[in-house]
């Protein structure tokens, strides 16, 4: 399977996210300029963290315009994978194929740290190697993770399983107290009405290698791989 | 030559800080009278912070050579070989002035500058530690200082994605009006790529690249710029602003630059810009350099020469590329979306030569700025209040009566308590190299391709040195070492951050000449080489000085990467064993200060001989495999030592892990055996099945080792019996109220 990453200037997880597919899958993977216009040959997209475009203005908002964006935006629309991880979700939303807005942390500040996530949807693309209930712990960072949406948005990701991750406490308990960034209804990661497109504001690369005594990661990409993988053999 | 526009006068040439006898080596070197420009640029390179006109003949103590030393003071960074192929470049550097005056952008750009000096090698940064020091937080002032610079640290470091991994924190109101913001990193490149900042191969095209220049950063040090040009605005800045977006574009084109093998040597532009680059570069190579200003990049019309040469804009580099590619260097420039001019060429005069529009603005010999700085032997000598300091008697101090209540006051107090609430703000996982999260006494980096990992701390205590420079320096090396060696690894190099007072003044360089001869022979001890360095000197207010401050970052390797070990309890029922000797030292110690607001007598006293066996066998210990965990003892002494070995970080998922353990009096004070700071000590946590092979083995090395106890349990338990001993000398608290206590001390004593 061909996973691409791309990078645009600023993109600081995209090496990282490559190395966890690489080595942690043993898939090929191919980072992706901003300037290019074609994303021929490539199975699934990864939008990786960091801060592209310095985050000025908005996160996420300058990186909606990159020449390769018309090509993602197409690749979605035709049921291309695409994963988007924090800054990534960040543009994923700006740029329309997920809906939201991510609002600043409630505290105001960076947050680094494990969190643990429930998956509340096993039955995507992302999170098949899951148990539906699974609890994973996953590493944040980022200080814009507070996602929002209008009421009408929100009944509906609830009425369709769109709330794939929510934040969680290490028994799977989904409360106030352990929301990191104020985020609406616990929300760590959402995908779209159709099912290909995924964000989420945790990281899954930072802990897909057994060295870190944590592979919780290794399970979206598997997923990715699963799903790919069951595709191509129908 | 073009006339100067401004004569130079006696008050010109003292707001330059240039002082008579300077201004006639000028006079001497040129030859004739220097104009505006070459003034500038003579104030800046001649600067103590350019020259280390105080202390260069002083840091030629260090010693610098080793077998793995590639790259030794005097350019950008230290590069130490760590096999495979491969450097580790790291250096240290200052930025306590702006700090203080602007406390996000000051630190921000201390980030940035350093970073810099190690993506100039063309190394990878893949670690940032900060070692930091401020007034007592119970000021606002110094809250708002802490807050500030931990923003500004965080913003600048998450943004480039280098991840900040360590370093250390500690609290004096003797840093209330000069606080210290100290920062190492550390990179890696494969040493057949690594770069240096000379001005190689006559002919050579000049290159600018990065941020365009301002009129920021020209700074008081030399003569407000609005003087000679009354048309400009009239405040400026002091403070440079920082943009990590175009440090991380910076930092991708130099790594491609060197990917394809373009550049013949690269510079960055911090301290003195434009100024320092070129005459580094020059001198370094034996070259000139001859730069046309009107080429340079610039944010606002009608800059002078004068301007350009000293600005401080950040996030610029000075780039000499090989003949003819140029134009690849232009075109990786565009790729990234960064400014980008051919500046000049390389000469084989020895002369940095200044055009405007094809006129000669300044012409000095590039070795008159740099290598023939001036340089000073001060005179120094121990300030009059030293004895009084030192020969402290600890007759008349009580010893401790609830030595629970009094650990309880340890762990709250900022410099012991967690530093979680600012590590949180750094991301530290992006790179996916850390195997060892801040909080453990040294940071872990993987080095992927391999299997090793790097460890890295910073290390200083002020206190120790205010009582005895020699001794606190050597102290601050013993336990820079000891960190490394607790979490696996061979110390392999040395950088250093010399912050001090106004050298001026015998009493502070006496404190200088002391503490480095104390890191020179420390290094020694421990066979680490000093790779990299910088000094910060006139940290003082209104005379007052802060106390002497050398810190110490060291750099150790872990082969294989599995031997990596942490500072906290792993199971219950693991033997506890204290590795070394307690004596009775109190003098300096946290204790002294926070219980009996004393900050007096001498600190302890190091055997380096004792040191060394200590850590040799603690290693062979770990590289055996045959520890569960190993924790240094330093601030707060045993007990506090003992308690954060329980505060292991997985507290999400259950309690802390508490301990059963006893000691003997000995006939000592009870204070001096919980909190007293005695150095060369280490506690361990082994499987019971090893305790008896450990304890032999420790024997055998003749270093002191006594099983003290059990991990397990829900509380805290440290009995004190023998003669001496009362009811309130033993410990016996839960663990849940230790860890609550130390773990949100910080957070509250901001919040209120």
């Amino acid at each position: 399977m061909n996973f691409g990453v791309l990078v645009f200037p600023g993109s600081n997880c995209d090496h990282d996210c490559a190395h966890a597919v690489a080595e942690g899958l043993g898939q090929h993977v191919r980072e992706i300029w901003h300037q290019e216009t074609s994303l021929e040959g490539v199975d699934a997209v990864i939008v990786p963290g960091g801060f592209s475009y310095g985050d000025y203005l908005r996160t996420g908002a300058i990186a909606q315009f990159s020449p390769i964006m018309e090509a993602l935006k197409e690749f979605a629309a035709k049921g291309g994978l695409v994963l988007g991880i924090c800054n990534g979700f960040q543009i994923l939303l700006e740029v329309g194929l997920l809906p939201g807005v991510m609002m600043r942390n409630r505290d105001l500040s960076f947050i680094c740290e494990d969190v643990y996530v429930k998956v509340e949807n096993a039955a995507t693309p992302f999170t098949n190697a899951c148990e539906s209930g699974q609890i994973l712990k996953l590493p944040i960072a980022h200080a814009e993770g507070n996602y929002y949406t209008d009421p009408i948005t929100l009944s509906s990701l609830q009425a369709n399983a769109q709330v794939v991750f929510r934040y969680c406490d290490s028994d799977g308990q989904v409360i106030t107290e352990v929301n990191p960034n104020g985020s609406l209804d616990n929300i760590a990661g959402i995908r779209n009405a159709a099912g290909n497109v995924f964000g989420l504001m945790p990281h899954p690369e930072r802990c897909a290698e057994s060295v870190f005594g944590n592979q919780d990661g290794l399970l979206v990409f598997q997923s990715m791989v699963n799903a790919f993988t069951e595709v191509h053999s129908t | 030559m073009q006339p100067s526009q401004t004569d130079i006068t006696p008050e010109v040439i003292q707001q330059h800080g240039l002082s008579d006898e300077e201004y006639q080596k000028i006079l001497v070197h040129l030859g004739r009278e220097p104009n505006l420009t070459e003034l500038g640029v003579f104030s800046v390179m001649w600067s103590e912070h350019c020259s280390y006109k105080s202390s260069r003949i002083h840091l030629k103590r260090f010693p610098t050579e080793g077998e793995r030393v590639v790259q030794g003071p005097g350019e950008n960074a230290g590069a130490v070989d760590i096999g495979d192929g491969l450097c580790a470049v790291f250096k240290m550097e200052s930025h306590n002035h702006p700090s203080f005056i602007e406390p996000f952008q000051g630190a921000a750009t201390g980030v940035g500058g350093i970073l810099r000096d190690i993506f100039t090698m063309g190394a990878r940064p893949i670690a940032l530690l900060d070692s930091l020091r401020f007034g007592e937080l119970d000021q606002p002032k110094n809250r708002h200082l802490l807050k500030g610079v931990v923003s500004g640290i965080s913003w600048y470091g998450n943004c480039m994605g280098v991840p900040t991994v360590g370093g250390e924190i500690a609290f004096n109101d003797i840093y209330g009006k000069n606080p210290l913001v100290n920062v190492f990193c550390l990179g890696i490149v494969k040493t057949e790529q690594l770069l240096l900042g000379a001005a190689e191969g006559v002919g050579n095209p000049v290159l600018y690249i990065g941020a365009k220049t301002g009129r920021d950063g020209i700074h008081g040090a030399t003569m407000a710029s609005d003087s000679f040009d009354d048309a400009s605005e009239k405040k400026r800045p002091n403070v440079q602003v920082g943009d990590p977006f175009l440090e991380k574009l910076l930092l991708e084109a130099c790594l491609e630059f060197l990917d394809k093998d373009i550049l013949a040597g690269i510079q960055d532009m911090g301290a003195a810009g434009l100024t320092s680059s070129s005459c580094e570069m020059a001198s370094r190579a034996g070259t000139g350099i001859e730069l046309e200003l009107a080429n340079v990049p610039r944010r606002e019309p009608n800059m002078t020469p004068y301007e350009l040469m000293l600005s401080e804009s950040q996030e610029r580099m000075l780039l000499v590329a090989k003949a003819g590619k140029e134009d690849q260097v232009l075109a990786i420039c565009k790729k990234w979306g960064i400014d980008a001019a051919v500046v000049g060429k390389v000469t084989s005069d020895g002369f940095v030569r200044l055009l405007e529009n094809g006129k000669v603005v300044a012409e000095i010999a590039a070795k008159a700025l740099a290598d023939d700085a001036p340089k000073y032997d001060r005179p120094f000598k121990p300030p009059e209040y030293q004895d009084v300091l030192q020969s402290y008697s600890f007759d008349n101090v009580p010893d401790v009566k609830d030595a629970g209540e009094v650990l309880l006051k340890l762990l709250d107090t900022p410099t012991i308590a967690s530093k979680s609430w600012v590590y949180r703000q750094y991301d530290h996982m992006v790179g996916i190299n850390t195997l060892v999260r801040p909080g453990s006494d040294a940071a872990v980096v993987r080095i992927k391709g391999t299997n090793k990992a790097l460890a890295m701390t910073t290390d200083g205590n002020s206190r120790y040195c205010l009582l005895n420079p020699y001794v606190g320096a050597t102290l601050a090396v013993a336990e820079a070492a000891r960190n490394l060696v607790c979490s696996g690894a061979q110390p392999i190099g040395v950088t250093d951050c010399l912050n001090f007072g106004n050298p001026e003044r015998p009493d502070i360089m006496w404190q200088f000449v002391l503490a480095v001869e104390g890191i020179s022979d420390a290094c020694r001890a421990f066979n680490v080489p000093v790779v990299s360095g910088n000094v910060s000197l006139y940290n003082e207010t209104n005379a007052l000085s802060i106390y002497p401050t050398p810190v110490i970052g060291m750099v150790g390797l872990i082969e294989p990467a599995e031997n990596a070990t942490t500072q906290w309890f792993k199971r219950s029922g693991d033997r506890i064993i204290l590795l070394g000797e307690t004596k009775e030292d109190l003098g300096g110690t946290e204790y002294l200060k926070v219980v009996h607001y004393r900050e007096q007598g001498s600190p302890p006293w190091l055997n380096l001989e004792t040191e060394k066996a200590l850590q040799d066998c603690l290693l062979h210990m770990i590289q055996k495999k045959w520890i569960q965990s190993a924790h240094d003892c330093s601030d707060g002494g045993l007990a506090v030592a003992l308690a954060e070995c329980c505060f292991s970080p997985q507290t999400a998922e259950g309690q802390p892990l508490g301990a059963r353990m006893n000691l003997d009096l000995n006939r000592q004070r009870v204070d001096a055996l919980l909190f007293g700071e005695t150095p060369s000590r280490v506690i361990i946590s082994v499987a019971p099945d090893h305790a008896a092979q450990i304890l032999a083995f420790a024997k055998e090395r003749e270093v002191p080792a006594v099983d003290i106890g059990e991990v397990g349990g829900e509380d805290f338990i440290l009995k004190v019996k023998g003669k001496g001993a009362m009811s309130g000398s033993s410990i016996k608290l839960p663990i849940s109220e230790l860890f609550t206590c130390w773990n949100t001390s910080l957070e509250r004593k901001l919040h209120e």
